[in-house]
């Protein structure tokens, strides 16, 4: 062990970012395997099923298995691409929207003053490349050239603008909370424990960014861009096999992407809750320390929150989602952005120093 | 845009009413029954698999009235009948295709004999094409291998007629 220790620490830089990113990638599509599970069982449970619990992984833990049932049955389908199809932007339509997913964490600060890449315009990276994700879905609704993907992908990509610009004013809150760009900094300016986060001062902006997380992924009940009753599976309705999985992947993936971002820009990151407090509030215990784990935690909350509302609400029309996205949550962000400039004026809440 | 209690949307109440709803039957009791190993209880009256059925010393129920052919609106049922050895009426071809019957159970009530029953089998299946006729040996063999419980629903049921 301290020989590999040893090892560890003469390799030079990149390859420690290498190797994290390689783990990092490989924890992610775990995870995205198992949030689909998670997300059938916790469904299931809402609905007063018992989900997936056949596929058992080595005769233990029933529905364990399910994932990698799933993905190995994607895999030994064919993948069929329309005769008249645009071939090249067909292909690579899941993987612009797959990838972003996977790029944005470079940012995202993962251990205490850790990121693959400590980018100083962080937040402006993550909102950069989660906007790619529209481009992925418009060209495989118009290259399938396929009426029921184009309708899809018009549908969800009106929706993904309009939210986006929502998305972009909460966020300017917590880049004016934290007087920087870089997701790190962001994190450790929230220091002194729960009430600290920026989800206290912020809080109409933590809705309005969630509001707009879930907007943003196609979930329900936003999910316009795969309406079943009216073009069944909207952008995605040609594609088959692992092409169909990678947009599966990528759906999820985003899921977790913005769990995470939410959970570094409102609560805390790796923060602990307890961080901070005197020590008869458990100030100086062992739960104080900062660390992964509050990072996995909480992502692991907002991600529940996800599967919650997707058992819960039905979709939004069309024009439902117009109104909310332009003329609640934009007017909800503007204000509170006004409120934050007289809060820092006045020196109230996170600008006390 | 109607907007009537500005509190009420702005503190999103009615979305969080839904969300407790759905909060509280995640913890509920699941209804699921676990099929192959658990079953829902079934009907005596269960409309499934026919079968052809016999007297206790052996001989056929059937007489080949052929009112099960005609009372059956599926047009399922074809009958063939001759005179048997004996000088009886008997059918020489009694087929039932299972791809036609729509299980009303019209045929049975049709029976003057209680030759032709509908079990309360409903797990069969067919591989090849062809299978999906029952003919007439086929469905004797499924009146002795399940007169048991043939008889057993018609006599829990005959109080009821």
């Amino acid at each position: 062990m301290i020989a590999l220790d040893k090892l560890w620490l003469q390799l030079p830089d990149y390859a420690h970012s290498t190797a994290i990113t390689l783990l990092l990638c490989v924890v992610l599509i775990l995870s995205v395997a198992y949030l689909t599970l998670w997300e059938r069982k916790v469904i299931g449970w809402m609905q007063m099923r018992i989900g997936p619990n056949r596929v058992r992984i080595f005769g233990l833990l029933p529905g364990m298995g399910q994932p990698f049932a799933d993905v190995i049955k994607l895999l030994i389908k064919e993948i069929v691409i329309p005769q008249r199809a645009n071939k090249i932007l067909f292909r690579l339509a899941p993987a612009i929207t797959l990838i972003p997913a996977f790029a944005a964490w470079a940012v995202v600060p993962i251990a205490p003053n850790y990121a693959i890449a400590n980018v100083d315009a962080g937040l402006l990276y993550v909102l950069s490349l989660t906007s790619m994700g529209v481009y992925g879905v418009i060209l495989a609704g118009w290259s399938s050239n396929s009426k029921y993907a184009f309708l899809g992908a018009m549908r969800s990509a009106a929706q993904m603008v309009a939210y986006e610009i929502a998305m972009g004013f909460a966020l300017v809150g917590v880049l004016m909370a934290a007087g920087s760009l870089n997701l790190g900094r962001i994190v450790a300016q929230q220091h002194g424990g729960a009430l600290a986060w920026n989800w206290s001062w912020l809080l109409p902006l933590l809705v309005v960014y969630f509001i707009s997380g879930v907007a943003e992924t196609n979930r329900a009940p936003f999910d316009v861009a795969e309406g079943e009753s009216e073009i069944v599976a909207g952008f995605h309705v040609e594609y088959s096999g692992m092409a169909f999985a990678l947009f599966f992947l990528a759906e999820y993936a985003n899921m977790i992407l913005i769990a995470g971002l939410t959970a570094v820009f409102f609560f805390g990151g790796w923060l602990s809750p307890l961080d901070g407090l005197p020590w008869w509030l458990g100030g100086a215990s062992l739960l104080a320390i900062p660390g992964t784990h509050w990072l996995l935690l909480k992502i692991f909350v907002l991600l529940f929150l996800f599967l919650w509302f997707r058992a819960t609400f039905p979709r939004y029309r069309y024009d439902q989602i117009m109104r909310l996205g332009w003329k609640f949550l934009i007017p909800v962000t503007l204000v509170w952005i006004s409120v934050e400039a007289l809060m820092s004026w006045y020196h109230l809440g996170p600008w006390k120093h | 845009m109607a907007m009537t209690n500005p509190f009420k949307t702005f503190m999103l109440t009615e979305l969080l009413a839904g969300l407790s709803v759905t909060a509280r039957s995640l913890f509920r009791r699941k209804v699921t029954v676990q099929y192959p190993e658990e079953k829902t209880p079934q009907s005596v009256r269960f409309r499934g698999l026919h079968a052809l059925r016999r007297y206790a010393n052996g001989e056929e129920r059937c007489i080949a009235c052929k009112l099960c052919e005609v009372v059956c609106p599926a047009l399922a049922i074809t009958i063939d009948s001759d005179v048997a050895a004996d000088g009886t009426r008997r059918t020489t071809r009694y087929d039932i295709d299972l791809f036609k019957c729509i299980y009303c159970g019209f045929c049975e009530e049709a029976c003057p004999v209680d030759a032709i029953v509908e079990t309360r089998i409903h797990e069969y299946h067919m591989e090849h094409r062809g299978e999906n006729i029952m003919n007439k040996d086929k469905l004797l063999a499924v009146g002795e291998r399940y007169e048991a419980m043939i008889s057993a629903d018609k006599t829990a049921d005959a109080r009821y007629r």
